[in-house]
């Protein structure tokens, strides 16, 4: 069980704006995030890794604390072990495919594996600004995955997917997020996107 | 032709671009990150070099180092150091001169890269230092390269600072904008040119390099 309970103020246009969630999410479940634009669904993403700290609260995951502001604790981001899919894809721009996945791990095998779900087993030595938008985005997927994570935070992770190559990678990232045990946070502007695979839902901002 | 001027001009401008990619990389990237009044601070001082006049940055360089003042008197004392009419001074002005034209190109590239490239190499599990060595410092490889030219071709030029604190010693501290003057003074304008010239050369040269090394960089998808 991964238990969320933080607060954190945000500036806003509008002055200052409290953000507060209160979630439980089960090991091995897939959660679709939504609300309004700038309600702070990133900021919550990011909260959990570790890449921002909230103001007060707590952060457990099968009763170990990642973040306790009355005790003090803040786990950083590396030892969280989180794979995180960024909205802006955040790939190197230095670095070919290969060397993505082999920034993130040794293991040849399961590189090659996440290349062939990807779909970019013929583009290991592009660099990003000699890929497509979809095939970025990919990427930026299979980055995630690389660590083997078991909490993984995807913010809009298929908005540049033709409808296709979405239905065919979710169905493959279905399997891999199963065989992996791990949790899944999904932030999705698009109902239908994860209809039949996500099975909660946290509304941010409502 | 006396080509010594030349040389020490070329080494002065050598050592101080390595000392300050070593001193100014980290500090660029320190500077980079989230501001604070301390930054402020230390980067104004860092900045004051770009506006004032290298005669009263020079003066100031004399009076601290001067063996018969504090700070000079015990370096010489206890290091048996000399910064005043030495080469070692020399480097060391440049180095406070030049440092605002290696530090200002490298951060204001650290703080042009996406947060989230940082981010993400945090999240898999890369330390600062891999992060800075694998991810930073790959993606800002131009506007690095314009920092070392620059100061490299603006420690060519000095004048003011290092007549200061050097004087104009032949073969120590006779760099070659001084042996320009010199021999300006001495009615000479043939040695004038010669190294007038050769400083035009070596500085055009090298700035037309890094504009056509720019100019054929691939720009990156995040820009």
């Amino acid at each position: 069980m991964i238990i969320v309970d933080i607060k954190k103020g945000l500036k806003a246009y509008n002055g200052l704006q409290v953000l507060q969630i209160k979630k439980k999410f089960i090991v091995g479940s897939i959660t679709r995030i939504t609300g309004p634009s700038g309600a702070g669904k990133t900021t919550f993403l990011k909260m959990v890794a570790g890449l921002i700290t909230p103001d007060t609260g707590i952060i457990k995951t099968n009763n170990t604390a990642w973040f306790d502001a009355s005790q003090q604790i803040n786990l950083s981001p590396q030892q969280r072990h989180i794979g995180f899919v960024f909205q802006d894809y955040a790939l190197f721009p230095n670095m070919t495919v290969k060397q993505h996945l082999e920034y993130a791990t040794n293991d040849t095998q399961w590189i090659n594996r996440l290349l062939t779900i990807g779909g970019l087993s013929d583009f290991t030595d592009h660099k990003p600004n000699h890929l497509s938008g979809g095939q970025q985005q990919r990427l930026a997927i299979l980055r995630a995955l690389a660590i083997k994570p078991k909490l993984l935070l995807m913010d809009e992770p298929f908005s540049a997917l033709d409808l296709k190559m979405k239905s065919a990678l979710i169905k493959d990232l279905q399997g891999l997020f199963a065989e992996l045990g791990a949790t899944t946070l999904i932030v999705s502007h698009n109902p239908q996107e994860l209809d039949g695979i996500s099975g909660d839902e946290l509304e941010i901002g409502s | 032709m006396d080509l010594s001027p030349i040389w020490l001009t070329l080494k002065l401008a050598a050592i101080t671009t390595l000392i300050l990619l070593l001193i100014g990389l980290p500090l660029a990237w320190w500077l980079s990150k989230k501001r604070s009044l301390v930054k402020t601070i230390i980067e104004a001082i860092i900045t004051m070099p770009l506006v004032l006049p290298p005669s009263v940055l020079g003066f100031y360089l004399l009076l601290a180092f001067s063996p018969q003042h504090g700070l000079g008197h015990w370096l010489q004392q206890t290091f048996n150091v000399q910064f005043v009419f030495s080469f070692q001074g020399l480097v060391l002005a440049s180095v406070i001169y030049s440092m605002p034209f290696m530090i200002s190109p490298v951060k204001s590239a650290f703080q042009q890269l996406p947060v989230s490239l940082s981010q993400a190499s945090y999240t898999l599990g890369k330390t600062q230092w891999e992060t800075f060595r694998h991810v930073l410092l790959p993606n800002i490889k131009p506007s690095l390269l314009t920092a070392a030219v620059l100061t490299f071709a603006h420690t060519l030029g000095e004048f003011g600072v290092v007549l200061m604190i050097g004087g104009n010693i032949p073969g120590v501290t006779r760099v070659a904008s001084i042996a320009v003057y010199d021999s300006v003074e001495q009615m000479n304008y043939t040695a004038a040119n010669n190294y007038s010239l050769i400083l035009f050369a070596i500085t055009f040269v090298m700035v037309l390099s890094v504009f056509i090394y720019n100019k054929y960089q691939v720009k990156s998808p995040l820009e």
